[in-house]
């Protein structure tokens, strides 16, 4: 048997979907834990065990001051080289919504995250297009998700955009898809400069992204699955038990697998 | 050393855009051209030039924004800017996360006395008077806890600190004399110890209390009072539910809600799936064989009224602890929320105070504490539950609004949460920690007391005995607390995912109504005597007397007993997760509560007496003349008519989307989401939700609610029986199965002193009791607010008594096998067959279309069948859709399900099985126990079979054509689903 990657998943100060990303990599053949942010700091060395960081989703300081900056600037106070050190190794990382605000304040990635247009919270699903080139979306084209927050717009200057373009790291785009289509709604949920909804850094190997895959990893977390199952029955077939946002976290298992 | 530091925005700014298009939105009128804002952070401690430039950097993100220490950056021209700050003492969380983020990036701790307090500059452009500058600022803030100030260009903008300061404290509590007359014990209770607020004490309670101070041959402290005060109030002891009424000597409570409960229990046998209920603070049924799931809807209503917005947050972190308070601590899986409100279009200006004699211009208005408009009340409360629900990572999959111009006064803010807990817990040799039920606690004499969380303030002082009286003059604004949802989430990762696994706590509850008077004096019922020493108690400020220290409602805290062998343990654990945990006492045995302050004894009392000396009130109801029955009305209406009845139903708050709310709260969090709260292609909102809470059980739980205010206007029997049905039927209709599922009651009364309230109360308990035990339903919780009265002025300072209707909020929640068997609202394909199930009869007393008619009485034990039927129906994969018929009737049924589905239909209605002749009462008739369902044409045969018995019809098929075609008694109607879509989506549109 090979070898399972191990995951660590950052906690604390009001993240909050730790549970269901852990239960996720385990499900496609990871270790995971979640460790408090304090902990991290207390002894940096715990990322040295680990082939995969996420930092996940929730509303770290409640979003006050901005969302991602209080928790951002402590990682990159405090575990800033720690992490350098963590991607120096071939390592995979990714920040999930207010995971990718994390990491984009703390500079891991370029840009920043801020308010929608419509200056509200957002609950719904998107249709994503994989542009650029990474281990986490191997074999995936084009993928709904569902998003939910309130600062979600991804903001760089111009030449920041340019450059990640150059570099192939605008990784998904909102476009129009089976559930934009589905519900009749927009596109692009929080007005995200050229549709971005998530970039890459370190070659591919760190994905920032607003969606959450990890709420998209069952075919009943889908907004019309029950649609859908009518499909299914009517024709015959299998129900899928599978949702899309399965394929992410089962690349990332894949790439320390195909080593 | 006070400093400020402002961060405005780099580039196009979606805050201050907003800002801009709520006040153009309503103020049309104004020369307001553009808004910009600039958040700012006054800064109340010793920092040098240096710090205070490497605090801006952190709190300025440099590809969006910039930073300057010591100015105010503003544009280039403008008419008036508007401070926005809060009062001193109010929670300012934005202003917490600063100073934290000063602290770490200083690496240097603030004093105690040191902050950092937050406030909004919004700087507007356009030609503005005065006078428009300050109905904006009316607009944006609310002056029970927010100061606005504001500058016209050129004038600067001071630096405010809104710093606590109170006298010094006394170092030891008041003596109260009770020796006095009646008027003066009845001064006492309505005006409070030295008008400090409310003690809402009877006389006979008062008389108690003397004649218990007498025997042990003193008077009583101020706070002893106080605490009676707060454990026999209404809000907490229920005794309007508890004591005896009329020939019911046990009271409603123990005769019609557990009472029912019981009876349930003991006909279920083997399969009763209560194991906890009634008795703490949420209710548990099984889930399977390792976990229970939890339940509790609480209320959070007059302060909602004063502060929308920060009682709401309250409403759902509140109850949010009731769950982590279930057991040794549930993990809290779901929120749902409902919203009684009145129109928010209401324009009618309503004030807690008279008329001053010389007053008359907007200034005096001001100063008769206005209530706030009902559209911002409806605005403030969505917030609320938005910052409350989706800070804490809870998923909110169900909710609603109902409107009604008796909601003017006060709101109703219902806000519930369901929990998760492992039946019990491993132990582990190695630490000699034994396996343990985590469903049941229990302090131990020795244990220390220990409070976590947030500190203590003036908040919410007088919370619980202020919710037992009506909104009036008087109403203390330090009743109103603001939540704080990261605190509360950091003590919650601590608690569930630490420090109860490791067994560190023998017991738990919130700090929630009477703080730790409440806690405590709950929790030493376990060892049977607790001892406090209040000089430990972290404040917020200094200056709090010791009865506020111990009566506060400060938010975000919660009281553990603690073995004293663990409580290094477990203090390092919340030490990593940055939440204060603080050993304030220990429980005994001694059969006392005794408190000290300043090294003296302010309390000392029989445990025994507080929470049994409470003399009994006997209550007599009396018959309510009730409103006379009006027929209905005999016009026939014609085609057009009843086209346009049903389009202006859809287009009404209490049955038109509200998908503006839905969408803003997080349903998905947490992974557990099945089906959605708006369902279908059209988006239309569902009254049940399926989650699966544990990710790797096939399991869910269904969840659903139920309620009919508008039927008290004619009998709050049918009210509570129909409450009672929809909940049910609702739960039946996503999947749930009357076997597994189990109710919760809250009920919101008003003017329940009243006889003839008492009396519709007990026709209402009665109904439940009817209603659970037929259907096998058992209460598992419930709660009740009894004085949703509102008593004030209006605008020409006439006394005005708005009281809400009798309102009973009905909560279900079930248990299924399979979640992927959940069915959702919308037709799903063209050629699909319609059914209704249930009798439509001439039922349009109270209803959506009409006032006059029949109130929809229920028949149980014919629903029943019906129910049993579609829950087998649905189990075996037969049916497309499923909606309960409720507000509206078949007419808003018929048009949710289209519209959902984005898919037209042909029925005739005159094939129902139905008493309705009229073509309007067949429509619109709210007759309980019905349900819309689509099936498949290939498993036509083998559904019908199931409904033996059962007043089931086909009524016609899902068509290709997008309008939806109704036959009805001598008419037929045709309507575009475009425009049904229209009009169910337009009340809310813009919000």
């Amino acid at each position: 048997m090979k070898k399972k990657p191990h995951a660590i998943i950052f906690s604390g100060y009001g993240l909050n979907t730790e549970d269901e990303t852990k239960a996720t990599l385990e499900q496609v053949g990871a270790t995971a834990d979640i460790i408090h942010l304090n902990d991290i700091i207390a002894k940096p060395s715990l990322l040295d065990k680990a082939q995969i960081v996420v930092f996940p989703g929730g509303f770290s300081y409640g979003d006050d001051t901005g969302s991602g900056k209080a928790y951002g600037n402590r990682v990159k106070q405090h575990l800033g080289k720690a992490l350098e050190k963590f991607l120096a190794r071939d390592t995979l990382l990714i920040g999930i919504c207010n995971g990718f605000q994390i990491i984009t304040s703390a500079g891991i990635l370029p840009g920043a995250l801020i308010a929608n247009d419509t200056a509200r919270y957002s609950d719904r699903w998107v249709d994503l297009e994989v542009q650029g080139s990474s281990p986490w979306l191997k074999g995936t084209k084009t993928f709904s998700v569902p998003i939910a927050h309130g600062e979600g717009k991804y903001y760089a200057p111009e030449e920041t955009l340019e450059k990640l373009k150059s570099e192939n790291a605008i990784a998904l785009k909102y476009v129009e898809g089976e559930t934009s289509k589905h519900f009749s709604m927009p596109p692009n949920p929080n007005g995200s400069l050229q549709n971005i909804a998530g970039i890459t850094g370190y070659n591919g190997r760190v994905l920032g992204l607003m969606p959450h895959p990890e709420r998209a990893v069952r075919f009943t977390q889908l907004p019309h699955w029950t649609f859908l199952r009518e499909e299914y029955v009517r024709n015959g077939k299998q129900i899928p038990t599978e949702g899309p946002g399965l394929q992410i976290f089962k690349n990332a298992v894949n790439y320390f697998h195909g080593k | 050393m006070v400093n400020r530091i402002a961060v405005s925005p780099k580039i196009e700014d979606a805050r201050a855009e907003s800002y801009f298009h709520v006040l153009k939105n309503i103020f049309p009128e104004s020369g307001l051209t553009a808004a910009f804002a600039v958040q700012a952070y006054t800064i109340d401690a010793k920092l040098s030039a240096q710090e205070l430039e490497k605090a801006g950097e952190r709190l300025a993100n440099p590809i969006i924004e910039a930073y300057a220490v010591g100015t105010i950056p503003e544009p280039e021209s403008y008419a008036y800017a508007i401070e926005i700050g809060y009062l001193p003492g109010v929670t300012d969380n934005v202003g917490r996360t600063a100073r934290e983020t000063i602290e770490d990036c200083l690496s240097k701790k603030f004093a105690d006395s040191e902050h950092v307090y937050s406030s909004l500059i919004l700087f507007l452009q356009g030609k503005l008077s005065a006078r428009e500058a300050e109905s904006f600022a009316r607009e944006l803030h609310n002056p029970l806890i927010e100061r606005a100030n504001i500058f016209p260009q050129g004038k600067t903008i001071p630096v405010v600190v809104p710093k606590v300061k109170l006298g010094k404290p006394q170092a030891r509590a008041d003596e109260v004399d009770l020796d006095i007359s009646d008027k003066e014990f009845l001064k006492i209770s309505r005006e409070g110890i030295r008008g400090r607020g409310p003690l809402a004490l009877s006389l006979p309670a008062m008389k108690a209390i003397r004649d218990y101070f007498r025997k042990e041959g003193r008077n009583p402290t101020d706070i002893e009072l106080e605490s009676l005060a707060q454990t026999w109030s209404e809000h907490c002891k229920h005794t309007i539910f508890a004591d005896p009424l009329d020939d019911i000597q046990e009271g409603i409570y123990r005769r019609y809600i557990k009472g029912a409960t019981e009876k349930i229990r003991k006909q279920k046998g083997k399969k009763d799936f209560c194991v906890s209920v009634f008795k703490d603070n949420s209710g548990a049924i099984h889930f399977d064989e390792k976990y229970l799931v939890t339940h509790k809807v609480e209320t959070h209503n007059s302060p909602s009224g004063l502060d929308p917005f920060g009682g709401s947050v309250t409403a759902i972190v509140g109850v949010n602890r009731d769950c982590l308070g279930f057991g040794l601590g549930a993990k809290p899986i779901a929120n749902v929320y409902g919203f009684c409100v009145a129109d928010p279009h209401d324009e009618r200006e309503l004030f807690r105070d008279p008329p001053s004699p010389k007053a008359s211009d907007g200034q005096a208005k001001q100063k008769r504490q206005p209530l706030l408009p009902a559209r911002r009340i409806l605005e403030g409360i969505v917030k609320g539950i938005n910052a409350g629900g989706n800070q804490s990572g809870i998923p909110t999959p169900l909710g609603f609004v109902a409107v009604d111009p008796s909601y003017r006064g006060k709101p109703l803010v219902y806000g519930g949460t369901v929990g998760l807990i492992l039946r019990t817990a491993k132990g582990n040799p190695s630490t000699s920690l034994r396996a343990r039920k985590l469903y049941e606690k229990q302090a131990k004499p020795g244990d220390y007391i220990v409070m976590i969380g947030g500190r203590v303030g003036l908040d919410g002082i007088h919370g619980a005995t202020f919710s037992s009286e009506s909104l009036s003059v008087g109403s203390p604004a330090t009743a109103v607390q603001i939540g704080d949802p990261i605190t509360q989430k950091k003590f919650s990762d601590a608690l569930i995912r630490e420090a109860r696994d490791a067994g560190l706590y023998s017991s738990i509850t919130d700090d929630g109504a009477g703080g730790l008077s409440g806690s405590v004096g709950e929790m030493a019922r376990e060892s049977n005597g607790a001892q406090v020493d209040l000089d430990k108690v972290p404040l917020k400020y200094p200056g709090l007397q010791p009865w506020q220290i111990w009566l506060s409602e400060s938010q975000e805290r919660m009281t553990l007993a603690v073995p004293k062998k663990n409580w290094t343990k477990l203090k390092t654990i919340f030490d990593r997760h940055d939440v204060e945990a603080t050993r304030i006492g220990e429980f005994t045995r001694s059969g006392r509560v005794v408190v000290r302050y300043g090294g003296k004894e302010v309390m000392n009392m029989s445990l025994d007496f507080l929470h049994e000396g409470r003399p009994v009130n006997i209550q007599k109801s009396q018959k309510s003349k009730g409103p006379t029955l009006k027929s209905s009305q005999g016009r026939t209406l014609e085609n057009s008519e009843l086209q346009q009845a049903l389009l202006e139903i859809l287009a009404r708050p209490s049955i038109g989307s509200i998908s503006f709310i839905s969408q803003q709260y997080d349903h998905e969090v947490q992974g557990s989401s099945v089906t959605k709260p708006l369902q279908g292609k059209g988006r239309v909102n569902a009254d049940a939700g399926v989650i699966q809470p544990v990710l790797n059980s096939e399991k869910g739980v269904v969840l659903a609610h139920g309620y009919a205010p508008w039927y008290s206007e004619l009998d709050t029997y049918a009210m509570a029986a129909a409450s009672i049905d929809t909940a049910v039927r609702n739960a039946i209709c996503a999947g749930a199965s009357l076997n597994y599922l189990a109710i919760l009651d809250n009920f919101c009364w008003s003017s329940s002193d009243k006889p003839e309230r008492l009396y519709e109360l007990k026709q209402a308990a009665k109904a439940c009791y009817d209603t659970a035990t037929a259907y096998g339903t058992p209460f598992i919780s419930g709660k009740d607010s009894m004085f949703n009265d509102f008593r004030g002025f209006d605008a020409k300072g006439k006394p005005i008594h708005i009281a809400a209707l009798p309102t009973l909020l009905i909560s279900a929640i079930g248990v299924i096998p399979d979640a992927a068997k959940a069915v959702t609202i919308d037709f799903k394909r063209v050629g699909d067959l319609v059914y209704v199930i249930g009798e439509t009869n001439d039922e349009l007393g109270a209803s959506e279309y009409s006032e006059a008619g029949k109130v929809p009485a229920v028949d149980a034990k014919k629903n029943m069948k019906a129910y049993r039927a579609l829950s087998k129906a649905i189990e075996s994969g037969l049916v497309a859709s499923a909606l309960s018929v409720g507000r509206g009737g078949l007419g808003v049924a018929l048009a949710k399900s289209a519209i959902a589905g984005q898919l037209g239909i042909d029925v005739d209605l005159t094939k129902l099985q139905s008493s309705a002749k009229r073509a309007d009462s067949v429509l619109f008739s709210e007759s309980q126990g019905r349900m819309l369902v689509s099936v498949r044409r290939s498993v036509q045969k083998e559904f019908e079979k199931l409904f033996k018995g059962v007043a089931l019809t086909n009524i016609g098929e899902v068509v290709q054509a997008a309008t939806v075609s109704i036959a009805l008694p001598g008419q037929y109607i045709d309507i575009s689903l475009h425009s049904l879509t229209e009009s169910y989506r337009s009340f809310f549109k813009n919000w």
